[in-house]
C-alpha cells in the first residue's frame, strides 16, 4: 500500500479543515460584528407587540379574518423609516432623542413632553399588568398573585442585572414571540388566501373597518419606543462606523415584528373569525376560545404569548419611561449606574412599577377606560414626538451628512401625516364612542 | 446682589435718558479678555438689528431690567462673534465637565453676582446650577412672579458647581482656542474618573478630549476605558497620534488594544510606532489573550542573582521606571536563566550587602507563554502572589504578570 498517497490526503483533508475553520472564523467575526450592535431595534419593534398590540390584532382577526393583512407591508415601511431615523440620530450624535431635544429646543418643551410621556407611559404600563392578568387566567391563577409576582420579577431583573444581561434576556423575550406562529399552524388557517390577502389591498369603506384599521397602526407605532431605541444604541455606544449594523437591526426589528402580527391575525381569522366568534375584543378571552377550536396547545401557546409580551414591555416601559425623564431634566440615568449614583432615575422606575401594577389590583378598576386612555394618549403623543425627531434629524449641525433625504423625508412626512391623521381618528373614536370602539 | 442667567434673559433695557432700547436676548462671556465677566448683552428690537451694550455701558442691573449708562447711539450693532461664549446657546441646557465632581452634568441655569466697577456694574459668572432650583427657575419664569421662585427655591436642595470648576465641551478645535478652553484641569484628574466622564460623552466629545489630552494622559485614560470605546476612538484618530498614544501605554495593554483592531489599521500603527516599542507589541500579539503570554507585559525589571541589595538599588534610581508597576524584580543567574524572583519591600529591608540570590521568594514559580489563564489564576491564588515570571523552553523570562493584568482578566 502506497501511505504517502494516505498522506498526502490526509493533509489535504486537513488543509481543507483549517481553510474551513478560518472561513468560520471569518463569519463568526462577522457576526460578532453585527451582534455588538444588534439588539435596540430588534427589542423595541417586538415590545410594541405588547397586551394593548395583541388585543387590538385579536381584534382585527377575529372580526375581519384576512382582509387587513394588506395593511402590514405597509406598516413595516412606516414603523422602519420612523425608527430608522432615530437610530441615525443615536449612532451619529451619540444622544438620546431626549437629551438632543433639551439642547435644540430648551427647558421647558422637553419639561412638558416628559410630563405628558410620564403619564401616558404609565397608562400604558397598566395595561401590561392588566395583559398579565389576562394571560394568567387562562391557567387558572388569579390576578392578586400573579400581578404582584410579574412586578417584582420586572423589578429585580432591571435593578440587579447589568445592561449587558438584561439584554440578552429581552432578546430571549423576542425569540419567545414564535409561540405566537406555533399557535397559528395548531389553528390550521388557509395559508393561500393569507398570502393573497397580504399582497392585494383590500380596502374597505366602511366606519368599523376603518377604525380597526387605524386602531392596528396605532398601537404598531407608539411615541415611547423612539426614546428606547435611541437611548438603546446611545448606551450601547453604537458609532457612525456601525451604522449599517444599526439599521440592519432596525430593518430586522421592523419585519419581525409585522411577522409576527401576521402570524396572530392569521391565527384568529382561522379560528375565531371562521367559527363565527367575531365578538372577541380582548386577547384572554380569545386564548380562552381557541382552546375548543384549535385545541388546548393553540390556547395555551396563545396565552403564553400573551404572558411573553406583556412582560416584556413591563419591563421596557418603566425602564425606558424613567430614562427619559432623568436624561432629559438633567439626572443620571441608565443601568450602568449603581442605586445611589441614580437615585431619581431607579425611584422613578420603582413607582412606575408599583402604580402600574397596583391599578391592576384595584378591586374595580376601570381597565377598559384605562387602555383606552392609554391608547388615545399614544396617539396624541405621537405626533408631538414625531415632528421633534423630523426637525433634529434634518439639522446639519447635529447630523452633517446624514441628514435626511429628500426622498427620505417625503416617505418620513407622509409617514408622519398618515399617522398622525389615523391616530386622531382613533383618538377620536375612542373618546366619543362609549363601548370599545368595534363591538 | 445676586441674579441668575433666567431673570436677566428678556430683561428690558433702558438707555441713559431713560428711553426704552430693547430686551436682552442673549449674554456673553469673552474668555480671551476676562474668563467670568458678562461681556455683551444683546439687546433684540424686533425687526430691527439687534444692538450690543458691552460691560462698561451697563450703570445698574436688576431681574426684569437692565439700565444703560450711555445713550442709544453710543451701542454698536450686534456682529456673530466666534470668541464669544454665548450663554444661552453654548451653555444653558448644555452638558459641562464638573472637574470637582468629576462628572458629566447638565446646566439649568447660572449664578451671577454683581460687582461696581468705575461708576457701572459688571456681572461676573459664579456658579453653574445642575440641580432643582435652577429647573424650577428655568420652568416657571415669566408666569410666576419672581418673589415667589425666589422664595419657593430657598426651600429646594442647592445643586451648583463653581465656575471655576467648570470644563466645557467644545468638539470644534478652533472654536475651543478662541474661547480659551483647554483641558489642563481633566489631565488633573485620575485617569479612571476622567476614563468614566468619557464614557458619558457623545463620541464626537469623546474624539475631541482624547486629540487634545498629553500623550500620556490619553494613553492612560484609554488603558482604563471599555475595549470597544477604545477601538472607536483609535479608529477615528489621525494614525500618527494614535501611535503616540499608543506608545506611551503599557506593551501587554497596546497589544491588547491592537488585537481588536482590524488587521491594517493595527499593522498601519504599528508601521508609526518606534522599532523596539513595536517589536515588542508584536510579540505580544502573537499570544491568545487566554494564555499567560496575552497576559503578561513584555516590559519587566531584572538583574543578576549575584548582585548585593545596595547595587541594585543604586542600578533601580537610575532607570526611568514605571513606579506603580514596580513591585518584584526578577532575577537571572550566569546563563541568563530564570533563578526567581524578589520582592521590592525585601529588598529595601535587607543588609546592604545581601546578595540578591538569598532573597528570592520560596518556591520559585514560573510559566510558560502557552499556560492557560485558569493555571495562573490559580498560582496567584495558592500563593498570594503579585507578580509571576513567564519563561521560555529555554526557562528564559519573556515577561511578567502581575496582580492588575490577573484582576482585570478576571473582571472580563
Amino acid at each position: 500500500m502506497d501511505w504517502s498517497i494516505l498522506k498526502s490526503s490526509v493533509e489535504g483533508l486537513q488543509n481543507r479543515g483549517s481553510d474551513l475553520q478560518k472561513r468560520i472564523r471569518g463569519l463568526r467575526r462577522r457576526l460578532m460584528l453585527l451582534l455588538a450592535v444588534v439588539g435596540p431595534g430588534l427589542i423595541t419593534s417586538n415590545v410594541d407587540n405588547d397586551a394593548g398590540g395583541i388585543s387590538t390584532y385579536t381584534q382585527a382577526g377575529a372580526q375581519y379574518g384576512y382582509a387587513l393583512l394588506w395593511s402590514l407591508i405597509p406598516m413595516t415601511i412606516a414603523l422602519y423609516v420612523t425608527e430608522e431615523m432615530c437610530a441615525r440620530m443615536g449612532v451619529i450624535t451619540g444622544k438620546g432623542l431626549s437629551d438632543l431635544i433639551r439642547e435644540e429646543f430648551g427647558f421647558r418643551p422637553t419639561f412638558f413632553v416628559m410630563i405628558t410621556g410620564f403619564f401616558v407611559d404609565l397608562a400604558n404600563v397598566v395595561a401590561e399588568f392588566a395583559g398579565v392578568a389576562a394571560a394568567m387566567q387562562i391557567f387558572h391563577v388569579s390576578k392578586y398573585v400573579a400581578v404582584p409576582l410579574a412586578a417584582i420579577l420586572v423589578w429585580i431583573l432591571v435593578i440587579r442585572g447589568t445592561y449587558r444581561q438584561v439584554e440578552v434576556i429581552f432578546l430571549f423575550a423576542c425569540v419567545l414571540y414564535l409561540s405566537y406562529v406555533f399557535s397559528a399552524v395548531l389553528a390550521k388557517p388557509d395559508w393561500l388566501i393569507a398570502a393573497k390577502h397580504t399582497v392585494l389591498p383590500n380596502l374597505k369603506m366602511e366606519s368599523g373597518y376603518l377604525v380597526m384599521l387605524t386602531g392596528l397602526v396605532g398601537t404598531t407605532i407608539a411615541p415611547w419606543q423612539f426614546f428606547y431605541l435611541q437611548a438603546g444604541f446611545v448606551e450601547k455606544k453604537v458609532g457612525p462606523r456601525q451604522y449599517p449594523q444599526a439599521k440592519a437591526d432596525v430593518l430586522i426589528g421592523s419585519i419581525s415584528c409585522m411577522v409576527i402580527v401576521f402570524f396572530i391575525i392569521v391565527c384568529c381569522a382561522a379560528t375565531l373569525w371562521v367559527s363565527g366568534h367575531r365578538e372577541i375584543n380582548d386577547a384572554g378571552l380569545a386564548a380562552q376560545a381557541l382552546i375548543p377550536l384549535a385545541g388546548k396547545g393553540a390556547g395555551i401557546l396563545f396565552a403564553f404569548g400573551l404572558l411573553n409580551a406583556s412582560m416584556f414591555a413591563a419591563s421596557i416601559l418603566p425602564l425606558s419611561t424613567a430614562h427619559v425623564i432623568c436624561e432629559g431634566l438633567g439626572f443620571e440615568a441608565g443601568l450602568d449606574h449603581k442605586f445611589r449614583e441614580a437615585p431619581i432615575f431607579y425611584w422613578l422606575y420603582t413607582l412606575l412599577i408599583v402604580v402600574g401594577a397596583g391599578v391592576v389590583l384595584l378591586p374595580n378598576a376601570p381597565l377598559w377606560k384605562i387602555l383606552i386612555f392609554s391608547q388615545v394618549g399614544n396617539g396624541i403623543w405621537l405626533p408631538v414626538v414625531v415632528i421633534f425627531i423630523l426637525l433634529l434629524v434634518n439639522r446639519r449641525d447635529l447630523m452633517g451628512e446624514y441628514v435626511n433625504t429628500t426622498t427620505f423625508n417625503v416617505v418620513a412626512w407622509v409617514t408622519a401625516i398618515a399617522m398622525i391623521v389615523l391616530t386622531l381618528v382613533l383618538a377620536y373614536t375612542a373618546l366619543f364612542q362609549q363601548a370599545p370602539p368595534t363591538s | 446682589m445676586e441674579l441668575y442667567a433666567t431673570e436677566l434673559m428678556g430683561s428690558k433695557a433702558y438707555d441713559a435718558s431713560g428711553n426704552y432700547v430693547g430686551k436682552v436676548r442673549e449674554f456673553f462671556i469673552e474668555p480671551a479678555e476676562a474668563p467670568n465677566r458678562v461681556s455683551h448683552f444683546l439687546l433684540s428690537r424686533g425687526h430691527f438689528q439687534p444692538l450690543v451694550a458691552k460691560y462698561n455701558q451697563v450703570a445698574a442691573v436688576s431681574a426684569g431690567k437692565v439700565e444703560l449708562s450711555v445713550s442709544e447711539r453710543a451701542l454698536e450693532l450686534y456682529q456673530p462673534n466666534e470668541s464669544l461664549l454665548a450663554v444661552q446657546k453654548d451653555l444653558l441646557d448644555q452638558q459641562i465637565i464638573d472637574t470637582r465632581g468629576r462628572k458629566v452634568v447638565r446646566v439649568n441655569d447660572l449664578d451671577l453676582a454683581e460687582q461696581r466697577m468705575n461708576g457701572n456694574v459688571e456681572l461676573r459668572l459664579t456658579q453653574v446650577d445642575v440641580g432643582l432650583p435652577g429647573a424650577v427657575r428655568r420652568l416657571l419664569q415669566g408666569m410666576v412672579p419672581p418673589k415667589v421662585i425666589r422664595k419657593l427655591q430657598s426651600r429646594l436642595p442647592q445643586s451648583a458647581i463653581r465656575w471655576e470648576f467648570v470644563n466645557l465641551i467644545e468638539p470644534d478645535p478652533l472654536r475651543r482656542v478662541k474661547l480659551r478652553i483647554t483641558h489642563e484641569k481633566l489631565e488633573d484628574l485620575h485617569p479612571a474618573d476622567l476614563a468614566d466622564i468619557m464614557e458619558d460623552l457623545s463620541a464626537t466629545e469623546r474624539q475631541s478630549i482624547i486629540a487634545s489630552l498629553d500623550e500620556e494622559t490619553a494613553a492612560a485614560v484609554l488603558g482604563e476605558l471599555d475595549a470597544r470605546l477604545t477601538t472607536q476612538i483609535v479608529e477615528e484618530l489621525d494614525p500618527e497620534k494614535a501611535a503616540d498614544i499608543i506608545e506611551e501605554m503599557a506593551p501587554d495593554a497596546a497589544a491588547d488594544l491592537l488585537a481588536d483592531l482590524p488587521k491594517e489599521t493595527s499593522e498601519e500603527l504599528l508601521h508609526e510606532m518606534p522599532g523596539q516599542e513595536a517589536d515588542e507589541v508584536r510579540e505580544l500579539l502573537e499570544f491568545d489573550p487566554a494564555t499567560a503570554g496575552g497576559m503578561m507585559n513584555s516590559d519587566f525589571v531584572y538583574v543578576s542573582e549575584d548582585s548585593t541589595r545596595g547595587e541594585v538599588l543604586e542600578w533601580l534610581g537610575k532607570q526611568e521606571l514605571n513606579l506603580d508597576q514596580l513591585d518584584t524584580i526578577v532575577l537571572l543567574d550566569s546563563k541568563a536563566q530564570y533563578s526567581g524572583a524578589v520582592p521590592v519591600a525585601r529588598l529595601l529591608l535587607a543588609p546592604q550587602e545581601e546578595r540578591a540570590a538569598a532573597l528570592k521568594m520560596d518556591p520559585v514559580l514560573s510559566l510558560g507563554p502557552d499556560a492557560d489563564d485558569k493555571e495562573v489564576f490559580e498560582l496567584f491564588d495558592k500563593y498570594n502572589l503579585r507578580m509571576l515570571t513567564v519563561v521560555d523552553k529555554q526557562n528564559r523570562p519573556i515577561g511578567a504578570i502581575t496582580v492588575d493584568d490577573v484582576v482585570s482578566r478576571l473582571v472580563k
